[in-house]
């Protein structure tokens, strides 16, 4: 299950069975048999840590969603909770405790993810339930292994809680999970960041070392160095379209907790002799990480360079089928059979990742052609990928003028005309915000523009939308503060006229010529340092800053033994951004 | 799960603080006089003196067990000791109410560098101070009575910038919405607790409620331009009840025609004039449902309009009506037809309307640029136009081209032969 975590150069097996471990201990402090509730938004990452295997291994026999009511009946001993600390959750909880049979009743238990609460017990308390509760503790889950070289936190709200709430308590969460992470690996010699929620981080994490100082243990550490960077650093990579394989599935279907559901028709199976007529309904749910050969060579190509890179990997798989015609001898047959398992595996997977292709060209590519697809398109079908296509290959023309600094000072009639035909409304926004960073803020008269569009076509409530993204710097007035942008793009390379996308020498194909800007700084800081563009770091919003956890000489001894890594955290990063750094660790 | 530090014991046997309990039993009268002359003495105030007594009332906290003081305790404990390095090196770096909501009592919000004595003497008193919130179960009228400590507690929030953002966060998530605006109120953040206030709309489902709630914020404080936007919503809203109202039970020939998918209810303007035009075309300004008050009274601007009511009309397919929006006449007193959006355009969403290619080619006409209207005559074949292009532009190889994709025997077919007939013509190529 965990192989995906194997595949990087840092064995993150280890992270992932910490969890499982803390896992088991409290499953087996609710001994006998259990039913665990689950509140829904735990699931996917838990997904990740432990399967229902592991559970049923501790006599986990039935799960259950959390809602409202009476729990279902079960044969168990116990009734396991398992919730984010969460007031509107206690009230559920509280409901079912008090609908439970009274003539058979079970013993109940909560584990807080990822910490207790104590307004949460309070709530309890005040509905008169806590002290139903054999077993309260909390599940610890910062860091969460999500493939062989990414952690991520799955803090869906951290950016709206730390830029427009000024709530940093994912910040804390992000602390204490690195602080899990130094005592597994290492404590790491080197900290740099940049912002202001970076510099919070570090502050904490040296406080935390502080604070443990004694019982510090000296592990070789794996890490060199570490990066923070504030989201607010470079709002611009996560606002353009991304145009990696990967970012694609995520831009069109959004992949979460590393699965995508995709629309089922592509995807059913051809039975023998049936019509196919009984089409499934349910979408397909694919995992997607680098355990799966195929994906993890196509993931972070271009997408236009996908379509080549499948074909060639049709032909190696074709070819391999054919080898049964040589297998003469018992021998031969033998080690062919032998072979059929993970041959069949990489043709589904081809078969998957084609399917995948065809809806993404669907939306994306009038260039772009599968011929057998094409085949089979009826005529509708066919003007009707192309209209598809043009409106995005026109989209991706207004942000890329954006980025290159063209006419960000006007009204642009293309996103007027998204406006007219009611465009969804996040699409709107990703543009004019766009448009708004590149010109560090829009022209007031620009803006009122914008605004009012936007309020007519899709409702007045949307002053708070507005008013939320002023606030976080996406979308606001033009200041009397000189825009820095372009020198910024100027000084980083940030855009690179001619990128290869077939063969890459630069990170800018992932945008087809915008190279992000938080990858930049981060092969700046590698090579040669960041002290070369300390005019640029001073232009980007919060401070930049450097600290040492370790004595100078023995960071210098590591590196000539050349068994260090470097670990980048970044608030609300995106697989294209992920993809980058990746690339840059192999570089 | 939490363990006891060893801190703590040394914390309550080497302090006079005493443990907190939910007796309201307990003398709070006393420490609360103390901490209230605490305050007062960094203050300089000379009207609360005298009110202690009537004006301190008896309210309890609801959330804070003693788990939570411990906390705080601890912390007080600490920072007492090290003089000179503080526990928390920034401010932001204390756990802060996340939130999940772990509830810490008023004085863990003034810590850190917040640590001046006049606080350090009252805080710790002002965790024993009980605070009645509103109780969801309960019900209770909560700070009514209390209006001073609200007072002198805002005034310390706002010289203390994070421990205000901890506060802000418990009463949003404790849901005190009454509290939360009062204390915008005293901070001054006008702005802020106006569009407070209004988001509220969001959570009340019966229209006739959420228009009186829309009244009702209308006299708040909001900036200029959102206070045109929230009074334009109350009014939007106000007469899509009154024309939902009555076209729910209208029988008018286009009802049956094209029954309503959806009430009209809550959709933006742009959706409104578009019902408007389509259901409700040519009616007089006098009414509510007329485009053309809903035009006036909600400034949409003459490309608005025109592209709403084109989409309408072109929808029910009346071409006359299309026509007519474009009309205007000139100063002479000619009729002319003009468009704010590109004809081009025009043609598309006619187009997309399955408009007969007698009305397109009227429109493709009126396209200024000789490349673009080409280009869309050739789009959506409008041969006409291609032909007299071709004979404008002299172009015979084109011509001889495009009567290939021609029917043999159609008029344009024997158009384009009699064109090529046609010895006057000095073609080009």
């Amino acid at each position: 299950m965990a192989s995906h975590l194997f595949c990087g150069r840092v064995n993150l097996n280890i992270l992932r069975e910490a969890a499982r471990k803390d896992l088991r201990e409290f499953l087996d402090k609710c001994s006998g048999s259990k039913a665990i509730v689950w509140d829904e938004y735990l699931t996917g990452p838990f997904g990740l840590i432990a399967q229902y295997s592991l559970l049923k291994e501790h006599e986990v026999e039935k799960m259950f969603t959390l809602k409202g009511g009476r729990i279902p009946s079960a044969a168990v001993k116990n009734i396991v909770f398992f919730v984010r600390p969460r007031l509107e959750l206690m009230d559920i909880i509280a409901e079912n405790v008090a609908s439970e049979d009274k003539l058979h009743p079970r013993d109940f238990h909560i584990l807080f993810v990822p910490r207790r609460s104590l307004l949460c017990e309070q709530r309890l308390k005040e509905k008169g339930v806590l002290n139903s509760f054999t077993n309260i503790d909390e599940y610890i889950l910062d860091l969460i292994p999500y493939d062989g070289d990414l952690l991520s936190m799955e803090s869906e709200s951290s950016f709206r809680e730390c830029y427009l709430e000024s709530d940093q308590t994912s910040l804390y969460h992000a602390a204490k999970g690195l602080m899990t992470l130094q005592a597994l690996y290492g404590t790491i010699p080197q900290i740099f960041g940049k912002g202001e929620c970076a510099r919070h981080v570090a502050n904490m994490m040296l406080r935390m070392k502080r604070e443990f100082a004694g019982s510090h243990t000296q592990i070789l550490p794996v890490f060199d160095t570490l990066l923070l960077l504030d989201r607010n650093v470079d709002l611009l990579t996560p606002l353009a379209t991304q145009l990696t394989y990967e970012g694609l599935i995520d831009e069109i279907f959004s992949i979460t907790n590393g699965y995508v559901k995709l629309p089922p028709e592509k995807f059913a199976q051809k039975k023998q002799g049936e019509g196919g007529k009984d089409l499934p309904t349910e979408p397909k749910k694919l995992q997607l990480n680098s355990a799966e050969e195929l994906y993890a060579e196509i993931r972070d190509k271009n997408f236009n360079a996908v379509g080549a890179a499948l074909s060639k990997k049709a032909k190696v798989i074709s070819a391999a089928f054919e080898e049964r015609h040589n297998a003469k001898t018992v021998g031969e047959i033998k080690q062919f059979v032998s072979q059929l398992p993970h041959m069949q595996a990489a043709r589904s997977s081809l078969a998957n990742h084609t399917s995948i292709a065809e809806l993404i060209k669907d939306i994306t590519s009038k260039s772009f052609l599968f011929i057998s697809s094409l085949i089979f398109l009826s005529q509708t079908a066919l003007l009707s990928c192309v209209s598809a296509s043009e409106d995005f290959f026109d989209s991706l023309t207004v942000e890329q003028e954006f980025m290159t600094g063209v006419d960000t000072d006007k009204v642009s009639t293309y996103i007027e005309d998204c406006v007219a035909q009611k465009d969804p409304l996040i699409k709107i926004l990703r543009l004019v915000c766009m448009q708004s960073v590149c010109n560090n803020g829009l022209k007031q008269k620009v803006l009122d523009f914008y605004k009012r569009e936007i309020l007519q076509t899709y409702g007045y409530k949307h002053i708070l939308t507005l008013k939320n993204l002023e606030k976080v710097g996406l979308l606001k007035p033009q200041s009397t503060m000189r825009n820095n942008y372009p020198t910024i793009r100027k000084t980083l390379k940030l855009w690179m006229e001619d990128t290869n996308e077939q063969n890459p020498n630069d990170i800018s194909y992932v945008y087809s010529g915008y190279a992000p800007l938080s990858v930049r700084l981060t092969q700046v800081l590698a090579r040669p340092g960041w002290r070369s563009i300390e005019e640029v770091l001073k232009m980007l919003p919060g401070p930049h800053f450097e600290e040492r956890q370790q004595h100078f000489w023995f960071t210098f001894l590591l590196k000539k033994l050349n068994i260090l890594f470097h670990l980048f955290i970044i608030i609300s990063i995106l697989p294209i951004e992920l993809c980058v750094h990746k690339k840059y660790i192999e570089l | 799960v939490s363990r006891a530090k060893p801190e703590d014991d040394e914390y309550w046997n080497s302090s006079k603080f005493k443990a907190f309990t939910f007796d309201d039993d307990d003398d709070e009268f006393s420490r609360l006089k103390e901490s209230k002359r605490a305050v007062n003495s960094i203050l300089v105030d000379d009207d609360d003196d005298e009110e202690e007594e009537d004006g301190v009332e008896r309210v309890s906290w609801s959330g804070e067990p003693v788990g939570s003081i411990s906390w705080s305790v601890k912390e007080t404990a600490s920072s007492i000791r090290s003089g000179s390095e503080q526990s928390f090196p920034k401010i932001d770096t204390t756990p802060s109410l996340s939130k999940q909501g772990s509830g810490y009592s008023l004085s863990s919000l003034f810590k850190g560098d917040l640590y001046d004595t006049a606080v350090r003497t009252y805080a710790p008193e002002l965790s024993h101070r009980k605070v009645r919130w509103k109780g969801n179960t309960r019900g209770t009228k909560c700070l009514g009575g209390a209006p001073k400590n609200l007072e002198i507690l805002f005034r310390e929030l706002m010289a203390r910038d994070v421990a205000l953002r901890h506060y802000v966060h418990y009463l949003k998530e404790m849901g005190e919405q009454k509290l939360l605006v009062e204390l915008m109120k005293a901070l001054g953040r006008t702005e802020d607790m106006a569009l407070m206030q209004y988001k509220e709309h969001l959570n009340i489902k019966d229209e006739g409620q959420r228009r009186d709630f829309l009244k009702s914020c209308l006299g708040l404080p909001f900036s200029q331009d959102d206070a045109t936007h929230v009074q334009d919503h109350y009014t939007l809203l106000e007469r899509q009840i009154i024309i939902e109202a009555s076209d729910k039970k209208a029988d008018a020939e286009i009802f049956k025609k094209f029954p309503r998918k959806a009430s009209i209810l809550n959709m933006p303007i742009i959706t409104t004039l578009y019902y408007s035009c389509f259901y409700h075309y040519g009616e007089s300004e006098g009414t509510y449902s007329s485009p053309e008050n809903i035009r006036k009274t909600f400034r949409i601007s003459e490309k608005q309009y025109i592209l709403t009511a084109l989409g309408a009309r072109a929808k029910l397919k009346s071409w006359f009506d299309v026509d007519s929006l474009f009309n205007t006449k000139n100063w002479l007193g000619y009729t002319k037809k003009r468009s704010p959006i590109g004809f081009h355009r025009v043609v598309d969403i006619l187009q997309k309307n399955s408009a007969p290619v007698n009305v397109l080619q009227e429109y493709v006409n009126l396209i200024d640029s000789p490349e673009l209207k080409l280009s869309v005559a050739l789009k959506y074949k409008c041969h006409d136009i291609v032909i007299n292009t071709y004979r404008d532009l002299k172009d015979r190889q084109e011509l001889v081209v495009y009567r290939e994709k021609l029917e043999r025997d159609s008029p344009e077919y024997r158009k384009i032969q009699e064109l090529l007939n046609n010895v006057q013509i000095r073609w080009k190529n």
